[in-house]
Parts: structure tokens; sequence; C-alpha cells
């Protein structure tokens, strides 16, 4: 493409951020978010397929700082993905499109992928002993 | 009046009209297909999740025990099936809409059809050596 001596129109960046357009780059940013966890994951299984150390290894990467971070952001990205995945099937439907309720169910979609990525960190670590 | 008044305008040949498939010959397949396995990740994952949480800290031989649990193997075969199909669909609109290239955009698109299907294949296969295998 040239874009040659002709003007342009106004870019992202020129907008005010607002709930609709956040959330909605936001679905794009944990899908490829969780397409890097995807390949850990494929790493991880493969890992324990090779051996216990292998395995062990694996573990111990995951089990530092880093890791824990890494999988901490995994959880709210699959959370937040699922959440807005199923508000966007239920446009899909037809429903909910009304401006309030795109709204309403965004701010829905970010309380709720928020508590359960909590839930899920205090279960791991609290019910089952944590790593 | 004119005789073509009441013909709708059409850009389209009749034949593509008939066809229904669009510009892309791919007609509303692939958005179908991402709707299909999204419907398909929403109890999957959420298995996968809760599974997760009761792995961690687990060692090798806890992993083969679950791995060979009643419903474990099969749900996380097609956990990975239903994953790697979505996040085919979905990289491949990313890619449509940032890579403007020609080359690299077909080459991206390739890449990415390829590494999908060499991930689930691989994962698949770990978890049938976990299953399976000593």
């Amino acid at each position: 493409m040239n874009p040659g001596n002709r003007p342009l129109s106004p870019h992202l960046q020129v907008y005010k951020p607002q709930i609709t357009s956040v959330l909605s780059i936001l679905h794009r940013l944990t899908g490829i978010g969780l397409a890097a966890g995807a390949v850990v994951l494929v790493y991880w299984l493969n890992a324990a397929a090779y051996g216990p150390d292998a395995f062990e290894y694996a573990q111990d990467l995951l089990a530092t700082w880093f890791g824990k971070l890494l999988l901490l952001g995994w959880t709210w990205a699959l959370f937040y993905h699922l959440c807005n995945g199923i508000r966007h099937m239920y446009w899909d439907a037809g429903r909910g499109l009304e401006l309030q309720q795109v709204y309403m169910t965004g701010w829905l979609v970010v309380i709720a992928s928020l508590g359960f990525t909590l839930i899920s960190w205090i279960a791991g670590y609290g019910l089952l002993g944590g790593i | 009046m004119a005789f073509w008044v009441g013909f709708k305008m059409d850009l389209r040949s009749d034949l593509g009209r008939v066809r229904g498939l669009g510009s892309a010959k791919g007609g509303t397949s692939h958005w179908w297909a991402q709707r299909v396995t999204a419907l398909a990740l929403v109890p999957l994952s959420v298995w996968f999740v809760f599974s997760i949480i009761n792995l961690v800290g687990v060692d090798r031989g806890g992993l083969k025990i679950w791995v060979n649990g009643p419903v474990s193997f099969v749900l996380m075969v097609l956990f990975l099936i239903a994953l790697f199909y979505h996040m085919q669909l979905g990289l491949q609109v990313v890619i449509e809409d940032y890579v403007h290239n020609e080359k690299n955009k077909v080459i991206s698109l390739i890449l990415n059809k390829l590494i999908a299907v060499f991930l689930v294949v691989s994962g698949i296969t770990a978890l049938m050596k976990i299953a399976f295998g000593g």
C-alpha cells in the first residue's frame, strides 16, 4: 500500500479509551497471550512424557516468581477471554446490544474474570497446600 | 418506466451470488468454526482450570494417575483439539488484519496452520506417552 501524499484518517490514539474499545482489544490481546500459554502447556506435557527429571525441571521453572507471574497472567487471560467470549456469543444471538447492556456486561466480564482468577489462586494455594 | 427498474443492482455475478462464498471463497465457515470451537471450549476450559488447580505441585507419578483417570485423557484430547483449532482461527484473523505485505501474509498464514497442527499432535502424543509409557 502506498499512502502517498494523501490525508490520513485519524487513528486509534486520537480517541479517548472507552470500556467498549478497551475490552475489545483486550479480547484479542488475551487471545494472543493464551496462544503463548498453549505452547507452554504442550512443553509441560512433553516434559512429563519425556521423564521425571524433565518434568521436575518444568515444574521448577513454572514455580519461579516469573513462572508464577506468567501463570497468574494466563489464569486471568483465560477467564477474561472465556467470559468475554460468552458475551460475544450472547451478541451473536442478537441479544444485549443496547449500549447500556454493552457497558453492563463489559464491567460484569471484568469483575467476573478478576473474581475467578482470585478464587482459582486461593484454591491453588490455600486448599491444596500450593507449591 | 424503464424495464430495469425493480431489478436489484448487484456487483456479484449470478453464480457468485448463488454460491454465497464471498471474495475469500470461504463463506461463513471460518466464523462458524470459531463459534463452535468457542462453545466447546466453555466447559472444557473450565474443567481444565479446575484440573490444573488440583494438579498444583504434582510430581510425574501424580500426573500419570490423573491422566489415567476416568475422564481426564478424553477431555484433555478434546480440549487440545478445540484449543488449537480455535487458536489457529483467531491468530489467522490477527495476521489478516495486521500483516499487509502479501508475501509475509501468506507465509504467516501457512506457518500459523502448520504450527497449530504440530502443537496439537505434539500435545496428544505427549498425553499418550504419559498414559501408556513407563
